[in-house]
């Protein structure tokens, strides 16, 4: 499903954050990325979601060459991820039902049905009780698990995680490890980058660890 | 297509919310382009009354030759035969003295005055109506049946139309010219106030183009915004001028019951506010156009 072949990514101003990665992710893995601050854990997942182009080797994603994609070809190869991030990007000028409407609203579903998945995305992370409040008002677990229905509420195959324990106390961090699990039990690839030692210990994912931008 | 037209609507809908949110600066953005735009659609619907007013008066260029108070009979006879073997004129008509004070009686509401006259002022005349109304030839004739014996004056009637024809070239070449100003002025506008949404949609433009959103989403509703907010410009013009001429015309009431001719202004045709309208829009539609591809090829997430 995902492949990198020896894979460097340069950052203008000459930060090497990978230096020939090799990996591949199959079809409904869970894989954890480890290693610590500067390993080049965050640069893996912009390279799948085609948000940084390599600098040399290559990223196939479904067959498809993210350093060849056309910028036209983007935004329909990024429907097939749904994106965390640490600092979640939650829109606060709206409502969390609409946050989650967004991805909906940008594949032009029809209305009513688009409706309805909110709901049932809001309900699996345990929001549909608040989905007319602004994210402001939520707690940081609960903005996190805002954005991770967001993230799956249009059915990615692929969940990209970025930190996604990074500001959460423990107990917030294991109910989001059983929220991972469950997306990965019906068959979604769940990629997690994270230094989070307890997550992983739980989970028992496949991992793969990063020193310095070279698998270690 | 459903799917398209799923998103034309949704785009529609959010453009109107967002003017909504921010009410004060919605109407002032549609009231200084609804008045930026009013300066020259008001100055062509002047000249348009105007250049209506002129075409009944110089449909027909004519010229009144005057004869000398002592011209006698076989004076006016000689002329009459002069001009009616003359090649340049098509058609003359004699007005006496005594039938052109009769007129001038009839017609000012002056015949106290006249009557009080101790002798006729007037002149013989004729009236001629030219074979060809190029300016050239009607000046040729004018000089040349000025010179004829017992002719004291020879007058171009459509003269002054002329002038005022010309005035008009002059006033309608100041419309396009301030029309242009007025169209750029709408362009910047919208230009403007795009780039401000822009700068403050900033992390929701970021957002959607991670989670897939293609350029031409984000666009949507910037491009709405401008096109509407034209729109809306436009109609706040059109609603200026009708209630300016619409006031003018009570005006004008008075004056016309004193002149006891109808003064009447029209308003604008129904093509003209179409175009006003379509013009507008397309014009907000253009600066918006322009601000987007200028500022969001910008905002790239990291």
């Amino acid at each position: 499903m995902i492949s990198f072949s020896q894979v460097s990514k340069r950052y203008p101003g000459g930060l090497e954050a990978l230096r020939g990665v090799t990996l591949t992710i199959e079809r409904s893995e869970m894989v954890f990325i480890t290693g610590p601050s500067g390993a080049g854990k965050s640069t893996v997942l912009k390279l799948m979601a085609a948000i940084e182009r390599p600098t040399s080797g290559s990223v196939l994603v479904n067959n498809q060459n993210i350093g060849r994609l056309r910028p036209r070809a983007v935004p329909f190869l990024r429907r097939n991820f749904g994106l965390i991030f640490q600092d979640q990007k939650l829109l606060f000028d709206r409502s969390a039902f609409d946050n989650v409407m967004l991805p909906l609203a940008i594949t032009g579903f029809e209305r009513r049905e688009a409706g309805r998945r909110v709901r049932a995305a809001l309900d699996k992370v345990g929001l549909l009780a608040k989905e007319k409040f602004n994210p402001v008002r939520l707690s940081g677990g609960e903005q996190q698990r805002l954005a991770i229905a967001r993230a799956i509420v249009h059915r990615p195959a692929v969940l990209l995680a970025d930190e996604p324990t990074g500001n959460l106390d423990a107990a917030y961090a294991l109910e989001l490890g059983e929220l991972f699990r469950s997306f990965n039990q019906v068959g979604v690839t769940v990629v997690i980058a994270t230094h989070d030692e307890s997550l992983a210990a739980r989970l028992k994912p496949r991992r793969i660890a990063l020193k310095e931008g070279r698998a270690a | 297509m459903k799917a398209w037209l799923w998103h034309q609507l949704d785009a529609f809908v959010t453009t109107l919310a967002r003017f909504a949110r921010t009410p004060v600066v919605a109407l002032l953005n549609f009231g200084v382009i609804g008045i930026a735009l009013a300066l020259p659609v008001g100055l062509y619907v002047a000249l348009d009354n105007l250049q209506g007013m002129t075409r009944t008066l110089a449909s027909d260029p004519q010229l009144s030759v005057f004869l000398a108070l002592d011209a006698g009979r076989a004076d006016v006879d000689g002329i009459a035969t002069r001009l009616r073997r003359h090649p340049g004129v098509r058609e003359s008509r004699y007005v006496s003295r005594e039938a052109a004070l009769k007129e001038l009686k009839a017609s000012t509401g002056l015949a106290d005055v006249v009557d009080s006259l101790p002798a006729n002022p007037l002149p013989d005349a004729f009236i001629v109506v030219p074979r060809n109304a190029a300016p050239d030839a009607l000046e040729g004739l004018r000089d040349e049946v000025s010179k004829w014996p017992k002719v004291t004056h020879v007058q171009l009637d459509a003269a002054w139309a002329r002038r005022l024809d010309a005035g008009l070239r002059v006033a309608r070449l100041t419309v396009w010219i301030l029309a242009t100003l007025f169209a750029f002025a709408l362009v910047a506008v919208t230009f403007n106030t795009i780039r401000l949404q822009i700068l403050t949609r900033r992390e929701e433009i970021e957002v959607s183009k991670l989670i897939g959103a293609t350029d031409s989403f984000i666009r949507r509703p910037f491009l709405y915004f401008g096109a509407l907010q034209g729109l809306a410009g436009g109609l706040a013009a059109w609603g200026i001028i009708w209630v300016g001429i619409y006031l003018l015309n009570g005006g004008l009431a008075e004056l016309s019951r004193l002149y006891a001719t109808p003064i009447e202004l029209r308003h604008l045709g129904l093509a003209d506010s179409a175009s006003l309208l379509a013009f507008s829009a397309a014009l907000g539609w253009f600066g918006s156009w322009l601000s987007v591809n200028q500022h969001l090829a910008h905002i790239e997430p990291r």
